[in-house]
């Protein structure tokens, strides 16, 4: 999965000692649009396909997400300085793999039923090009807390396409919205048939796609000049 | 048609530059163009191919090819239905009738919602509107089965134009033919209302009627499917098209007549629409040697006259825009179309059609073959010159 080339580095100065400059709320608000990972970098596609028929499990997924981008980078931020660079994706796959076990259980003891619906997608986290992609990206050249807060934006930017992807595919797939009816029976009684494409792992891609198209035409920013 | 062209000329100016009603110029344009032919023309610098018959001019003659199939399929509808029901004194007309009366309306709502959609876009990106979709939504209705609700057709028609074809930059520009999108998006969004035995033949009940021991409904396919050997009509029976099917599959005759058309004209691709048939023919041969079941056992001409092989030949892969470019590339699609079409029908019992699935899988597959066709000119020019180089 993470065959994405990896870009360098990049620093960030974090300006004196207060936590939430305009710097460090950009980390965060950043990944939500101009640089989302589904719809910008289009990285961590294949959860984003398999996990959004319903909105419950994404919103656990999403969750999950955010926990293992925010704190395995926190980790690796911390350690940067001591990890020998030649062994560094091991170090950091170490890492997010514990964090994923921890999260797994949690999700086992806590929200049990979703844990059977995600089945292997929460193990699957490990691989999540998202999160080995700030692993290098950010958190290797950065401080902790920087880095805690770009995983925090991109764990959120994550999780937010994978709600709105899967409240549609809920919506149109089911006629639902976390488990409640939203499409009236009279509906169904009028003729009204639950949209069968939309369950199968096509329609997540087709929706993604609207938008990202969505995305590009009120952020034109976006558009490649070519 | 004088008094139409005073008042094309006289609401023109709002429509213009500067004019109240600017915006809906592409929409104006759209039906003045319709109307007429239009005045501007190729100029005389550019390397421009120069000919009489514009976008719009083809795309009618492909509509008139396609109203045998419409015809025809009207009145199968309504022989079906009273065939379903035992009537065997219902008169020519009364087929006809009952057969419009359901398939107008199909026609109708796949125009109107497509035109919309297409409008729209034409407006919100300031473009002309494109012809495209007059051929669409005359081919969306003839591979619906006749028992669908309006609404699916709609929906369908709506995910077509705007999936299939804007979202790539509208006619010309589209990977995959839109009115088999629109099939496969209802064929995998509705499956009840799309495949099985219920919906190929209209048994709407009035008072007193029933309909007839042993009816099952199924398509000749579906029944082939089943292995039901002696409820599979004969060649001539599914050549002529009395047989359960899509509005205007049925019949291979009427399809032959729209190709004819098509090939007099020179719109059609006769490379495509053989070469379907000869990959089909083959792929048939070749199964018949295993013959392990009734699907298998078909003879090919008889696979070659069933469910939609015909229509999908002549009028949907034979669509300029998602088909092969190069002439060899025309050849190595259109067999592989035949080949795949009949492989997906026997060997996937779910999909007893298999000539949607074909296409559009070539549909994507389509530039590859282009792009490698085009290769290997090139190599082959570049070696004969390193030949001469020696």
């Amino acid at each position: 999965m993470s065959t994405e080339t990896v870009k360098a580095p990049v620093k960030v100065k974090v300006s004196g000692e207060r936590l939430f400059s305009p710097k460090n709320k950009k980390l965060v608000t950043d990944p939500l649009n101009d640089s989302n990972p589904i719809t910008v970098q289009v990285l961590g596609i294949c959860s984003a396909l398999a996990v959004t028929t319903k909105m419950e499990p994404s919103i656990v997924m999403a969750m999950a997400v955010v926990v293992v981008c925010a704190f395995s980078n926190l980790v690796i931020s911390i350690i940067r300085n001591i990890i020998p660079n030649r062994i560094r994706i091991i170090v950091q796959l170490t890492v997010v793999a514990s964090l994923v076990i921890l999260v797994d259980q949690v999700l086992k003891a806590y929200v049990y039923d979703v844990s059977k619906q995600l089945s292997v997608f929460v193990g699957l986290i490990i691989t999540n090009c998202i999160i080995m992609g700030r692993l290098e990206a950010f958190a290797m050249g950065n401080k902790p807390w920087p880095a805690f807060l770009d995983g925090v934006g991109n764990g959120i930017g994550y999780g937010l396409i994978l709600v709105l992807v899967s409240a549609v595919r809920e919506l149109l797939g089911s006629g639902e919205l976390m488990g409640f009816r939203i499409v009236p029976d009279s509906f169904y009684k009028l003729g009204y048939f639950n949209n069968g494409l939309a369950i199968l792992p096509p329609m997540a891609l087709i929706v993604v796609g609207v938008f990202i198209w969505i995305q590009r035409t009120k952020n034109p920013k976006l558009v490649e000049n070519n | 048609m004088k008094p139409i062209r005073k008042i094309v000329d006289k609401v023109k100016p709002n429509f213009e530059k500067g004019g109240k009603l600017e915006k809906f110029y592409p929409a104006f344009n759209a039906f003045e163009t319709f109307l007429f032919v239009p005045e501007h023309t190729t100029p005389s610098q550019g390397a421009h191919i120069r000919d009489a018959i514009d976008l719009k001019r083809t795309m009618i003659l492909v509509v008139i090819s396609m109203v045998p199939c419409l015809l025809f399929g009207m009145w199968n509808i309504g022989y079906q239905h009273y065939l379903a029901l035992g009537i065997s004194d219902a008169t020519f007309m009364q087929q006809v009738g009952f057969g419009a009366i359901k398939v107008l309306p199909i026609v109708i709502v796949s125009y109107v919602t497509g035109l919309t959609v297409e409008f729209i876009f034409a407006i919100i990106r300031k473009h002309v509107i494109n012809e495209g979709f007059l051929v669409t939504g005359m081919l969306i209705p003839l591979v619906m089965p006749v028992d669908v609700p309006l609404w699916m057709v709609s929906v369908s028609t709506i995910f077509a134009v705007i999936i299939g074809k804007e979202v790539f930059g509208g006619t010309g520009m589209n990977i995959l033919n839109p009115a088999l999108t629109a099939r496969a998006f209802l064929f995998f969004a509705y499956p009840t209302k799309m495949s099985g035995n219920e919906v190929w033949i209209n048994t709407s009940l009035k008072e007193g009627q029933q309909v007839v021991d042993g009816f099952s409904g199924a398509t000749p396919l579906g029944n082939a499917a089943a292995d039901l050997k002696e409820n599979i009509p004969g060649v001539w029976e599914s050549f002529v098209g009395f047989i359960p099917g899509s509005i205007g599959e049925t019949s291979t005759l009427a399809c032959l007549i729209g190709a004819a058309i098509l090939l007099f004209t020179g719109i059609g691709s006769w490379r495509i629409m053989l070469s379907v048939f000869i990959g089909g023919y083959l792929m048939a041969i070749v199964l018949n040697l295993f013959g392990l079941n009734t699907l298998m056992q078909l003879s090919p001409v008889h696979h070659l006259v069933l469910g939609g092989f015909a229509f999908g030949a002549v009028f949907m892969a034979t669509d300029p825009v998602t088909a092969s470019h190069t002439n060899t590339g025309k050849y190595i699609y259109g067999f592989l179309i035949g080949l795949f079409a009949i492989l997906i029908r026997v060997f996937n019992p779910a999909y007893p059609e298999g000539m949607m699935l074909a296409i559009l899988f070539m549909n994507i597959m389509a530039p590859l073959i282009d792009h490698y066709v085009v290769q290997a000119n090139i190599n082959r020019r570049l070696k004969r010159i390193r030949i001469h180089d020696k």
